[in-house]
């Protein structure tokens, strides 16, 4: 039996002003998400696929329709709130890893355990702990400068995963990598999904690495086509 | 962020230091007024004033008159001395009254002669309305109480007389000649006073002048010497006489003073206004370098408020180290400038910079600094709690 759906999100509408015109990017977009399965988003360029995960993500507002977290309407919950629950339920992975340069490795990732308002003590615990699942706990102490690309990704995955979010989003996680590294980090990916009963949503170009997946979604001018 | 810093600093130290200066002057100047010619100085009486205007409320609770001085007429000095000193001495606000009898003989020395204005005290009253006492630069005061035919002179008329304690001069004039002993030479330190003016007893002085009873004017100290403008209004109003408040008479000076000080403070702040102008710049321009990272700390649960903390925490840290350290060097800038000598003689006597230690200079320093700052750090705070995390990682993709 299936369980029910963590997320949520139907009829789904989104636009850009620029300059006085507006662009339709999602259409009617509904979409569900399950603990513990691995879903990837295709389509081209411009088809709406990272706005989509922003939204999901609780990052920008759609101009109608619905997102539900674990069955709770999250869109009417205020800018505090969703802030709540991007750093407890959340986690998110981008095509660039976004660590900050002036904080250790160490430091990055147990930045959002500190802001989940944890000791300072459980929260590098609990990083050492991440990093050790992920093979960098040597590199603990480094700053991210010193790190290849693959392991500089790797870390930002370790970040996205302290909080034990029930979702990570990721948008392009493998786009600066090579063949080996995306493989590296599409088997952390997996692994999480399996062994932390997380739902992972990934934005891919990379149809080698969507086929992987157990889901794929396809868009195409801001519709799911399938 | 350190000139930042430096800048708060020194805009708190100068203002501080620039207004203990100015102050101290415009104090030392008042303290001097009010030791010489008192608070308040009340003496002709007006006749008939043509061109009072005078209504009463119906219920007959209030009253107001206007009267223009142009038209006033005056009969010179104090005719009932007694009558005026007792009314005077109704007012609560009033500590002492000293009636003073003036006019204006000729000093002659063994060589020469001099004009010079006598006022005819009676010494213990006098020492309640003026530093008389302290101005003594030599002599004893004792010795002009006990003795009705002697005289304290101006340092600049003991000088130009070469006149020395216990020296007999003739004081020509009035209704005859009269034979003094110098008990005492004082220096106010006002030029006018020092060169001109000499005491007498109250009563040689009416002897001298022949006006037995009479007086041409009363001067009075008060308990808050502040509120000379309206006890002068009101001791005019009711006695029909003539008062001047110290702020009237010195009017051209007070104002003077102020303007030095005001200046001085726009000026100063200018310091301030810059420095926070350094300290907006800086935070600008590190909102801008800094909102990749903030959208990224957006994204994983930091909050807009977050975002503007740290810039608002930064700018708390340099206001309290600017206040701390500012206010610190302002301290001791003001009390070394103290020890500067400066010798200084023509409204006021002091042979060193005078400067006024007031908490109110610190507290007017700080609450500009603390504008400044607090504007200079809120607008960048404010913009980086408005970023939009997925528009910011939209563009940086």
């Amino acid at each position: 039996m299936k369980h029910p759906p963590l997320l949520q999100a139907k009829n789904l509408k989104y636009s850009f002003n620029e300059t006085g015109t507006s662009t339709n990017v999602l259409n009617d977009v509904s979409i569900e998400l399950f603990p513990g399965e691995i879903t990837s988003i295709v389509g081209p360029s411009g088809c709406g696929k990272s706005t989509l995960l922003y939204l999901l993500g609780l990052l920008d507002r759609p101009d109608s329709g619905e997102i539900s977290l674990n069955e709770k309407d999250v869109l009417k919950c205020d800018d505090k709130k969703r802030t709540i629950l991007r750093n407890h339920k959340l986690g998110f992975v981008f095509q660039f890893h976004f660590l900050i340069k002036e904080l250790s490795v160490l430091d990055n990732v147990a930045l959002p355990m500190r802001k989940a308002g944890k000791s300072k003590t459980a929260a590098y615990e609990k990083a050492r702990d991440v990093l050790g699942k992920l093979g960098l706990l040597d590199k603990s102490n480094r700053f991210p400068h010193k790190l290849s690309g693959g392991e500089q990704q790797r870390v930002a995955i370790a970040r996205a995963i302290i909080n034990s979010p029930s979702l990570i989003l990721a948008d392009e996680p493998t786009g600066n990598l090579d063949t080996e590294n995306s493989k590296k980090v599409h088997s952390v990916l997996s692994k999480l999904a399996i062994e932390e009963n997380i739902s992972v949503l990934i934005v891919t170009h990379n149809l080698e690495l969507a086929q992987s997946c157990d889901r794929v979604i396809k868009m195409r001018d801001g519709r799911i086509i399938e | 962020m350190a000139m930042s810093l430096i800048g708060i600093v020194l805009g708190i130290a100068f203002f501080v230091i620039t207004q203990a200066q100015t102050s101290g002057f415009e104090a030392f100047f008042i303290r001097t007024i009010l030791g010489t010619n008192g608070a308040i100085k009340i003496s002709d009486r007006f006749q008939d004033m043509d061109g009072t205007v005078s209504k009463v409320s119906k219920d007959g609770n209030f009253q107001f008159f206007f009267r223009s001085r142009e038209e006033a007429q005056y009969t010179e000095g104090i005719r009932f001395p007694d009558e005026i000193r007792n009314a005077l001495a109704s007012y609560q606000d009033i500590t002492g009254i000293s009636e003073v009898l003036e006019g204006t003989a000729e000093l002659a020395g063994s060589s020469r002669s001099f004009p010079v204005i006598f006022q005819g005290i009676r010494y213990h009253d006098h020492s309640q309305v003026s530093e008389l006492n302290n101005q003594l630069i030599a002599g004893a005061i004792v010795d002009f109480a006990k003795d009705p035919m002697s005289i304290l002179v101006g340092n600049r008329i003991a000088e130009r007389l070469m006149l020395k304690i216990g020296d007999r001069i003739v004081m020509k004039g009035g209704t005859g000649t009269l034979q003094l002993r110098i008990a005492g030479v004082f220096e106010t330190g006002v030029s006018q006073i020092d060169k001109k003016r000499i005491y007498i007893h109250l009563s040689t002085a009416r002897e001298f002048k022949g006006e037995r009873f009479a007086g041409s004017f009363f001067q009075v100290a008060l308990d808050n010497p502040d509120k000379a403008p309206e006890l002068a209004a009101q001791i005019q109003y009711h006695l029909g006489h003539r008062s001047v408040s110290w702020q009237e008479r010195e009017k051209v000076w007070l104002d003077v003073f102020k303007a030095l000080r005001i200046s001085s403070a726009i000026t100063v702040s200018s310091i301030l206004l810059l420095s926070g102008l350094g300290i907006f710049n800086v935070f600008a321009i590190m909102v801008i370098e800094k909102t990749r990272d903030i959208a990224i700390l957006r994204s994983m649960g930091f909050s807009r408020f977050d975002a503007s903390a740290v810039f608002l925490w930064q700018g708390l840290i340099i206001l309290f180290l600017g206040v701390l350290l500012g206010s610190f060097f302002g301290f001791l800038g003001t009390y070394f400038i103290s020890e500067i000598p400066l010798r200084i003689r023509g409204i006021f006597s002091t042979d060193s910079f005078v400067v006024n230690w007031d908490v109110f200079h610190y507290l007017w320093a700080i609450s500009l600094a603390s504008v400044f700052v607090v504007i200079a750090t809120w607008v960048p705070a404010r913009r980086a709690g408005k970023i939009q995390p997925a528009k910011i990682i939209r563009e940086t993709l």
